[in-house]
């Protein structure tokens, strides 16, 4: 599967933050502020833009900034959204459909509550299945769902919630070399158990943010990529796959898609796991990151408390993973993924700041959507993984 | 199995019924669990639907089932909102997987949350809706165990 390897690459990325978790902008404005940066960052402008990608619609996308763009893709997988984006994005840029290709999100969730500016859930749609067979009995979306997953987890192969609780304080490590992270401040495990239960086996510290956020990324062709400002992180693999929408029609809560798009992913990078020298796996709950550490293969099934127990995913650790302090402790607007991507470029170029690793080469973005329904995997690599 | 009282107000938000779905609740009306079966494939499926997620039939036909299964996983919801069907209180959400081999969400009710387990035998009970449907809800079978 060559497929897609080094055909297209990501030349500009930028995230919006804030430690406050509260973002000043919202809507198209706040899109249009980080494509801007994006942009900037590659060294193009807006007249360059022939493709655009947009979780809930690419028209209007392209409307309000006053583009025509020939490749439109308005995928929504949830949380996995954006390394899809990336995915087809490659995929048109390697056909010739486009040349340059933007990728935007911005959710304001937090100020949005504090300003009332929340919209109520939509009318009843008795299509849906998630209204017929699962909110009647209570399901807390989204945390429910994943708290069952981690309930099966622990009855199959005896995973603990101290094993869960070590995913959190890891990622804080991380968060506490990050000075964009919404949290800073060192947690124990200790910590994370006796934090409020939510939806058992889950703690408040088991489960991600709720911040404002936004991030974009800029993709072109590899050829064009070698003329522009910042050094190409080019796209290596990718894999998608979903096996449900709703949780009660997951075929076995302990195993997701991740098995197949990490498997597609990797194979047509030509990389193993242990080729990775980071891992931004979605970490929407710590039991959502360790699926994904015994999905993609870096450790067995079952074997994913074990196996992140000795802190290896934090700083210093072998497999460093969510080194921006992840949906945990950096920012969690909603839909993550983009940040997955920001993160895995930023670390590639050597612009990490404190929590630089040392010349890493190859990284995983691996994005999960919706109640660990869609998962696709981006292999991204420098210019010496070619 | 036994009905519980009409509440007064709505304590569930109330399952819409769905294009394919009829038979189902029908058979509430009468404390009945009943499954679509694919006659193509001889199998049952869950949630219903027009055609087999199995095989693609469109031969649908609808059985009893025991109201028998085992729980598949679960979870406490230990902040349910202040009003709605828990009234407050901390309630189980399970799936369960039937003898036919189907998996539903539903309620663990009639014990106590922190005893329901992975693997424990459980049986259809049933909840009032406010138009004559009930929602099927399960609770420890009786002389049940823990797998």
């Amino acid at each position: 599967m060559a497929g897609l390897r080094g055909a297209a690459a990501i030349v500009g990325v930028a995230d919006e933050v804030s430690p406050t978790g509260e973002l000043d902008t919202t809507g198209h404005a706040l899109e249009a502020a980080v494509i801007g940066q994006a942009l900037e960052d590659a060294g193009l402008t807006l007249a360059d833009v022939d493709g655009i990608c947009h979780t809930a619609s690419s028209m209007d996308m392209a409307e309000y900034l006053g583009i025509h763009p020939t490749f439109t893709d308005s995928t929504m997988t949830g949380g996995s959204s954006f390394e899809v984006h990336a995915e087809h994005a490659a995929a048109a840029i390697a056909a010739g459909l486009c040349e340059v290709v933007v990728s935007v999100y911005a959710a304001t969730p937090r100020s949005d509550r504090r300003l009332g500016r929340s919209g109520r859930r939509g009318p009843v749609d008795n299509s849906n299945p998630l209204f017929e067979w699962e909110l009647p009995f209570g399901v807390r979306l989204p945390m429910a769902p994943y708290a069952m997953a981690a309930t099966r987890h622990m009855a199959e192969f005896g995973t603990t919630s101290e094993q869960l609780a070590q995913i959190a304080v890891s990622t804080r490590a991380w968060a506490g070399l990050n000075p964009r992270a919404r949290y800073r401040e060192p947690i124990t495990v200790d910590d994370v158990l006796a934090s409020r239960p939510e939806c058992s086996p889950l703690h408040l510290l088991d489960c991600c943010l709720v911040t404002d956020g936004a991030g974009a990324f800029v993709m072109t062709t590899a050829e064009r990529a070698r003329s522009l400002a910042k050094p190409p992180v080019y796209v290596l693999g990718a894999g998608t796959c979903h096996d449900h929408s709703i949780i009660s029609q997951m075929p076995d809560l302990t195993t997701t898609p991740g098995v197949i798009s990490g498997a597609r992913a990797m194979a047509m990078a030509g990389i193993t796991p242990g080729d990775v020298d980071l891992l931004m796996g979605y970490d929407s709950f710590t039991i959502t990151a360790l699926l994904h550490l015994e999905d993609l293969g870096f450790c067995a099934k079952g074997e994913g408390g074990p196996f992140v127990e000795d802190g290896k995913t934090g700083p210093g650790g072998s497999l460093p993973m969510n080194t921006n302090g992840g949906g945990l402790s950096y920012t969690h607007p909603g839909m993550y993924g983009m940040f997955l991507i920001v993160e895995a470029v930023k670390q590639l170029r050597g612009e990490a700041d404190a929590r630089q690793l040392e010349s890493p080469e190859i990284a995983v973005a691996h994005g999960s959507g919706i109640v660990l329904s869609c998962m696709s995997t981006l292999v991204l690599g420098t210019e010496a993984t070619l | 199995m036994s009905a519980a009282t009409p509440p007064s107000l709505p304590l569930r938000f109330e399952p819409p019924i769905g294009p394919a779905s009829g038979p189902f609740w029908e058979a509430t009306r009468r404390s009945q669990l009943v499954l679509p079966w694919c006659v193509d494939c001889g199998r049952p499926f869950f949630y219903p639907r027009e055609v087999c997620p199995m095989c693609f039939g469109s031969a649908i036909e609808w059985r009893p089932a025991t109201g028998n299964g085992v729980v598949y996983s679960s979870s406490i919801e230990h902040r349910p909102p202040p009003v709605g069907f828990s009234m407050g209180k901390p309630f189980v959400l399970a799936l369960v997987e039937l003898e036919e081999g189907v998996r539903l969400m539903t309620n663990v009710v009639g014990c106590p949350p922190e005893d329901v387990e992975v693997g424990m035998e459980v049986s259809v009970t049933w909840e009032a809706l406010s138009d004559g449907r009930q929602l099927p809800l399960f609770e420890p079978a009786p002389g049940g165990s823990a797998r």
